[in-house]
């Protein structure tokens, strides 16, 4: 699985972004809304347009268009297809390239079973609850045997304990599959149990990078804590500024 | 269930009846003339005279021809070049003006332009037919690709889908109901459009033999050809639904 570096990045979000996704590791895009985590994953997909360089294993893609780079996307609103049932939206990815029908069917069944919905087969997307959907658009990502995973905001619309268990389990099958993974999201808890370092982004700027290794090197009955107050600093300042308190944003702590 | 079933078919049905009844019973009261308001009886014994005797028949089939090939051809053409203004900008850039100019003229207005160019025959009424399904089908088919879900193109992009794959796997059947919306309501258009032009410039066909009838005061023909240019357009209408029913049913 490859290495992503993103170099220079210039568009109408970001002015000069570079930061990197090592080989294997699941990388947290952390911010508020409007920081620009969506585009930077449209980005790395080539579904939109940039200035700069993205490598993939120190190789540019830039001229490769988004269905040569060999990403699996999984969409903030999932982006199923409507009248493909369960089956067939899993095994998309399969059929454009051509696979022969058995081979597709066995794929799928085996994505199926790896993301537990075996039994919602033949069930079309309107039928499906928000976790299941979820799980589809996973397998449906999956499918292409990516070597690069984008997860834009993937818990979004989803209850804490169906959050819970989807975040064990993705990381789990990211882990399996050792596929270099983006995931962006708002939320801290999602950050704090998914990723193995963390990137705070806003407003188009990386603001600060936290690693496993700071996680682990802290005390672990404060770890939790010091690591949530960091990051609600890093936004709460963020938000402050926004809103045009720059007195408190500029206080020694957001300086910090 | 089954009582269910048959009150809501008693409700759509007694108004028929209802109707039947009134109109048969002011005809017997003959306060006008029975040949210009026949009764219903008179009607349907018409009727069956002008089925056995093949009358009705020979002209449904010059109409139902006519209407098949306008109309195909129109619906076909409307459905091709709507795929290319609809998926391709620079495409619909340059053809928008000029449908957006011939788009808002009646069918009907054309036929003066179109006797002189075509000639009074067989081509006239398929040509009109063909303008009455183009456009519309293709405004239908524009609106049902610009109207796919971003998200779910570029989804397909990410799988790895071309272009072309993407027009075929995943626009075209989330368009389908919106073309068939177009289909369905033209395809009872087709059917008005042909007896007009059959009324004006055509020998044969229902609305021929509409007018036929008409100078020789047969209103109980002119009833029976009306009965039967309603069933058409009715039975077009729902032959597109009962399609678009079967292609969706299940994720719609």
């Amino acid at each position: 699985m490859p290495t992503i570096e993103v170099r220079n990045i210039r568009n109408y979000v970001f002015s000069n972004l570079n930061m990197k996704v090592l080989d294997k590791e699941l990388l947290v895009v952390l911010g508020p809304n409007g920081a620009g985590k969506t585009t930077l994953l449209n980005i790395i997909a080539g579904l939109v347009d940039y200035e700069g360089t993205i490598l993939f294993d120190g190789i540019p893609v830039d001229k490769a268009p988004t269905n040569d780079r060999q990403i699996g996307y999984l969409f903030q609103n999932l982006a199923l297809f409507p009248h493909l049932d369960v089956a067939s939206n899993v095994g998309y990815s399969l059929k454009v390239r051509g696979k022969k029908k058995e081979e597709i069917a066995q794929e799928v069944d085996e994505l199926l079973k790896l993301t537990k919905i075996e039994h919602l087969k033949r069930r079309y997307p309107k039928n499906l609850s928000g976790g299941e959907k979820q799980r589809v658009a996973l397998a449906r990502a999956l499918a292409t045997s990516p070597k690069v995973l984008l997860l834009d905001e993937p818990f979004n619309s989803l209850d804490s304990g169906m959050c819970n268990c989807l975040r064990r389990e993705i990381r789990q099958i990211q882990r399996e599959m050792g596929t270099t993974t983006v995931f962006v999201t708002h939320n801290l808890t999602d950050a704090e149990e998914m990723g193995d370092r963390i990137v705070v982004l806003n407003e188009g700027k990386i603001q600060q990078v936290t690693s496993k290794m700071f996680k682990d090197a802290t005390d672990n009955d404060n770890r939790s804590q010091r690591f949530q107050d960091c990051l609600h600093c890093a936004i709460d300042c963020y938000c402050k500024r926004k809103e045009g308190d720059y007195e408190s944003a500029d206080s020694p702590a957001c300086r910090m | 269930m089954e009582d269910m079933k048959i009150k809501s078919v008693l409700v759509g049905i007694l108004p028929v009846i209802a109707f039947v009844i009134i109109w048969e019973s002011i005809a017997q009261l003959n306060l006008v003339p029975k040949y210009i308001f026949p009764s219903f009886s008179a009607v349907m014994i018409e009727f069956y005279h002008l089925a056995v005797s093949g009358v009705l028949l020979d002209n449904l089939l010059s109409s139902l021809f006519r209407v098949l090939a306008g109309f195909l051809l129109g619906s076909a053409a409307g459905i091709v070049v709507g795929i290319g203004m609809g998926s391709k900008e620079s495409v619909n850039k340059s053809f928008h003006p000029i449908f957006s100019l011939l788009y808002p003229i009646p069918v009907l207005g054309w036929a003066p332009l179109l006797m002189v160019w075509i000639g009074i025959n067989e081509l006239l009424p398929v040509a009109l037919i063909f303008l009455c399904s183009f456009f519309p089908v293709l405004y239908n088919t524009i609106t049902g690709i610009k109207g796919v879900d971003r998200e779910v193109i570029k989804a397909a992009r990410t799988l790895g889908a071309s272009d072309g794959k993407i027009l075929t796997t995943v626009v075209l059947p989330l368009a389908i109901p919106n073309i068939f919306t177009g289909l369905r309501l033209e395809a009872g258009m087709a059917w008005r459009v042909v007896i007009a032009a059959e009324m004006v410039a055509i020998p044969t066909g229902i609305g021929a033999l509409m007018i036929r009838s008409e100078s020789l005061l047969r209103m109980d023909v002119i009833i029976v050809c009306l009965m039967v240019l309603s069933v058409m357009c009715l039975a077009f209408e729902r032959f597109f639904q009962f399609v678009e029913r079967r292609i969706t049913t299940g994720w719609r």
